[in-house]
């Protein structure tokens, strides 16, 4: 009875807590709350204020669930449930304080993730806007800059991509063509960047531009930051194969962008852009991201194949027993490498390159995962209606299958990082180094 | 193989694995291809004394493991065995200790004695993977007899028939759906061994037929007809231990491998060069790293007597068994025809892994196994 009563009051207590003022549950969180409060507490507000996922909600590959209206709304959505976790002394959880954040510790993000598994998140805000942007920022920015952007992207109130891929330099991401000029206090931005996702409905970009054509690539290089808004900036969306607009290009004629949203030095953009890229790496790892772990039933791999296998009514067959199982087998490897290789990284017995065997691992893990599920539902994967249950959609997502090997960096990268930085094999001839970057040899449509 | 070793266990890896290069190096390996025994005289019993046999026994037995997890300890040197592609039945001998301490009893206290101290070596006849707790492949009968009981049939491939005093054999009971495990000497009565060819050069197997072969009721370990958890654990135990194996193989000649293709030169640079080899080193390099950390994953669990430890072992056992094979043989591809003679060492652990991967159920036949246990698993979620 008194057992009962006090957990009862514990709980009521939590709830008091997280609705009391934004400011006071902040400075609580940041006076040193411990991470069992903080779960409580989190765990509490999340239950009362967010949306449980529906299974499956989300699984596939890129696919295309809403329309543009739908899509704006979630986007809308996610800024609204941003603001509430700000306001409730939940948003920015390893952030410092003094840009609205709560100061605390990985492990209270980490029980976070835990906590919100299985119910709605701001996910479109999470990367790149909070990692690699915010944490660039946070590391390169100026205090003007950081206190102009940090709240705000902790708010909801700014989205942010990231201007780094063109469309002549993917994995040669040093090769960027865009050009910024100085013009008096200011600079002015020509070219074109690509593979934003949601440029459309988004507000900020950290954009890598060639203030320096007489030196080598990485030598030439000055980041800046600008709004989408910005006049001579125009966004274009892509459809992808499978009808998805999502990704977008973005033309820039004669923007015009202050020295004051400059980002580390003029020509030592390649100090900040490494940095950029390995907060990019390792943003499914970062203190400044909420990821919850993905349930089994979101994600491509074993459960969804069994899901899949009893819709096409498939699963007595020995044939796609076999393909569950080596999907099942796959996912458990997997789980049991990614610690070893973090160990390993560690403690220094394995090279410190070695999160590209992970990359590789989990590249083409996926895509065999995605060619087994193709296989299990025979000619629904060519045709298909709505009532075929979780069959449904899945000829399409074998269509959009290399997206696993592709993005955030190919597996021919990994494999030359593993190759050349974990295996100390010679490197790969490269024309372009220690040439001034107007003489690098071009492709025709680049030039 | 674990990233780290503790102290105690470096000492222990430390000193079979010197052991090892010292009794066995690749000239005697390539030697004993015509030695019946598969290892020289004396090989076993002062392997033995390094600890290769008691690790999975109790502590009243001699057991007693070097950090606490006896099954890991052992792997370690599985591993070192696979290394060096040693000979023995290191797994089958073990599993042989495992049952007779903790499921047999008094009876056969004397027995285990005498494989502990690798005076007499022992073997078993498991049979293959199946249900949990229900072995597979399994067509030899036993059946009550008086106060004894009587074994028919045929079991194979038996790791060191020939040269084993006793043979743990897994038996079902005649006309019932449960089964027994009996410890057969080797002089029984009706009991008769037939070499077999093998895939590895010292690891040598028999088929053993039993006829009317009858033993007191004492010669069974553990309860008549309720086997099938005792099975499993051994079944899970040897498993491990032929991962651990297999991924010392493939760690030495993928090393063999990395050097040579250093040391190579066509048309004026080194094999390492070519991006066409360097991004396959990549992929096995991933295989080998995928290969250990679910060996050490599976191992750990099937130590604590995990309920994900037989979901875990197959599946290491059919990874490796699919990509243990596959790295080997690409070695052998980057190495060219010098990588197919018998004077180069790559093939003592193309022959390990080769072995491994048909033993115990081929990856076919762990997927299946895998399946089944996911398919409950998802079905009691």
């Amino acid at each position: 009875m008194s057992t009962s009563d006090a957990a009862g009051s514990a709980i009521s207590d939590a709830a008091g807590s997280a609705i009391s003022t934004a400011d006071a549950t902040r400075t609580g969180a940041a006076a040193g709350e411990s991470v069992e409060d903080f779960r409580a507490r989190a765990r509490v507000w999340i239950r009362a204020n967010l949306r449980p996922l529906e299974v499956h909600e989300e699984v596939g590959i890129l696919r295309v669930t809403r329309t543009d209206e739908e899509e704006l709304a979630a986007a809308a959505r996610e800024r609204k449930v941003q603001r509430m976790l700000f306001d409730n002394g939940l948003a920015g959880i390893c952030f410092p304080p003094e840009y609205g954040g709560l100061g605390l510790t990985r492990a209270h993000q980490l029980a976070f993730n835990e906590e919100i598994e299985g119910y709605e998140y701001p996910q479109r805000i999470q990367v790149p806007t909070l990692t690699p942007c915010a944490a660039v920022l946070l590391e390169f920015g100026t205090e003007e800059q950081k206190l102009a952007h940090i709240p705000a992207m902790l708010k909801g109130e700014e989205i942010w991509m990231q201007f780094l891929s063109e469309p002549s330099s993917g994995s040669d991401v040093a090769a960027a063509l865009t050009s910024a000029v100085r013009d008096g206090d200011d600079w002015l931005l020509n070219g074109s960047k690509i593979w934003t996702t949601g440029a459309w409905w988004s507000d900020w970009a950290l954009c890598l531009a060639r203030t320096n054509w007489d030196v080598p690539k990485h030598r030439g290089l000055t980041v800046f930051i600008l709004p989408l808004t910005a006049h001579g900036v125009d966004v274009q969306r892509i459809e992808m194969l499978n009808g998805l607009k999502e990704f977008c290009q973005e033309f820039m004629t004669d923007v015009r962008v202050p020295d004051s949203d400059r980002i580390g030095a003029v020509d030592d953009g390649w100090t900040v852009g490494t940095r950029w890229m390995f907060h990019e790496r390792m943003a499914s790892n970062s203190p400044y991201v909420t990821s919850p772990g993905t349930s089994a039933h979101h994600r491509i791999g074993p459960d969804w194949l069994l899901d899949i296998a009893r819709d096409a009514g498939r699963l007595e067959d020995p044939v796609v027993r076999d393909l569950i199982g080596e999907s099942r087998v796959l996912d458990l490897v997997g789980s049991a490498l990614q610690p070893r290789l973090a160990a390993g990284m560690t403690t220094g017995r394995l090279s410190d390159q070695s999160a590209a065997i992970a990359r590789l691992f989990a590249g083409i893990t996926a895509t065999q995962h995605m060619t087994n599920a193709f296989d299990i539902v025979g000619d629904r994967g060519a045709a298909w209606v709505e009532g075929d249950g979780a069959v449904f959609d899945v000829g399409q997502d074998f269509l959009m299958r290399q997206t696993a090997t592709i993005g955030g960096g190919t597996t021919e990268m990994a494999r030359n990082v593993i190759s050349e930085r974990v295996l100390g094999m010679p490197r790969e001839a490269a024309l372009d180094r220690g040439l001034a970057f107007r003489d690098v040899p071009r492709g025709a449509r680049n030039s | 193989m674990l990233l780290e070793l503790t102290p105690d266990q470096e000492v222990f890896r430390e000193a079979t694995a010197r052991f090892l290069a010292d009794r066995v190096p690749p000239d005697v390996i390539r030697r004993l291809r015509d030695d019946p025994a598969g290892f020289p005289s004396g090989y076993w019993s002062a392997g033995a004394e390094l600890g290769w046999t008691s690790l999975l026994t109790r502590e009243e037995h001699g057991g007693g493991s070097i950090s606490g997890s006896p099954l890991v300890d052992l792997s370690i040197l599985a591993h070192e065995f696979g290394a060096r592609a040693a000979p023995g039945p290191l797994a089958a001998a073990n599993v042989v200790a495992l049952a007779l301490s903790a499921w047999g009893g008094d009876a056969h206290a004397e027995t285990l004695d005498a494989v502990l101290s690798g005076m007499s070596l022992a073997t078993c006849a498991l049979g293959e993977p199946g249900v949990p707790g229900e072995p597979a492949g399994v067509t030899v009968q036993v059946r009550a007899d008086g106060g004894g009981v009587v074994l028919d049939g045929t079991a194979r491939p038996v790791e060191s028939a020939a040269r084993a005093a006793h043979i743990l054999v897994t038996a079902r009971v005649a006309g019932t759906a449960g089964f027994a495990q009996v410890l057969v000497p080797a002089d029984a009565a009706g009991m008769t061994v037939t070499p077999m060819r093998s895939a590895d050069l010292t690891r040598r197997f028999g088929v053993v037929q039993f006829e009317g072969v009858r033993l007191p009721a004492a010669a069974v370990v553990g309860e008549f007809g309720e086997v099938g958890e005792q099975v499993e654990r051994q079944f899970q135990a040897a498993l491990a231990l032929s991962c651990a194996e297999s991924v010392g193989a493939m760690q030495t000649a993928f090393d063999l491998t990395v050097k040579w293709a250093f040391e190579r030169y066509s048309f004026g640079r080194p094999l390492a060069s070519y991006q066409e080899l360097k991004h396959r080193f990549a992929d096995m390099k991933m295989w080998l790293e995928a290969s250990h950390a679910i060996t050490d994953r599976a191992t750990a669990a099937v130590d604590a007597g995990a309920p994900e430890a037989a979901e875990l072992v197959s599946a290491a056992k059919a990874y490796i068994g699919d990509y243990g094979a596959e790295l080997v043989q690409d070695c052998v591809q980057i190495h060219g025809g010098i990588g197919m003679t018998f004077e180069h060492d790559l093939h003592f652990y193309l022959r390990r892994v080769t072995l491994n991967r048909a033993l115990h159920g081929n990856p076919a036949s762990h997927r299946a196994r895998v399946t089944g246990i996911f398919e409950n698993l998802k079905e009691l979620a």
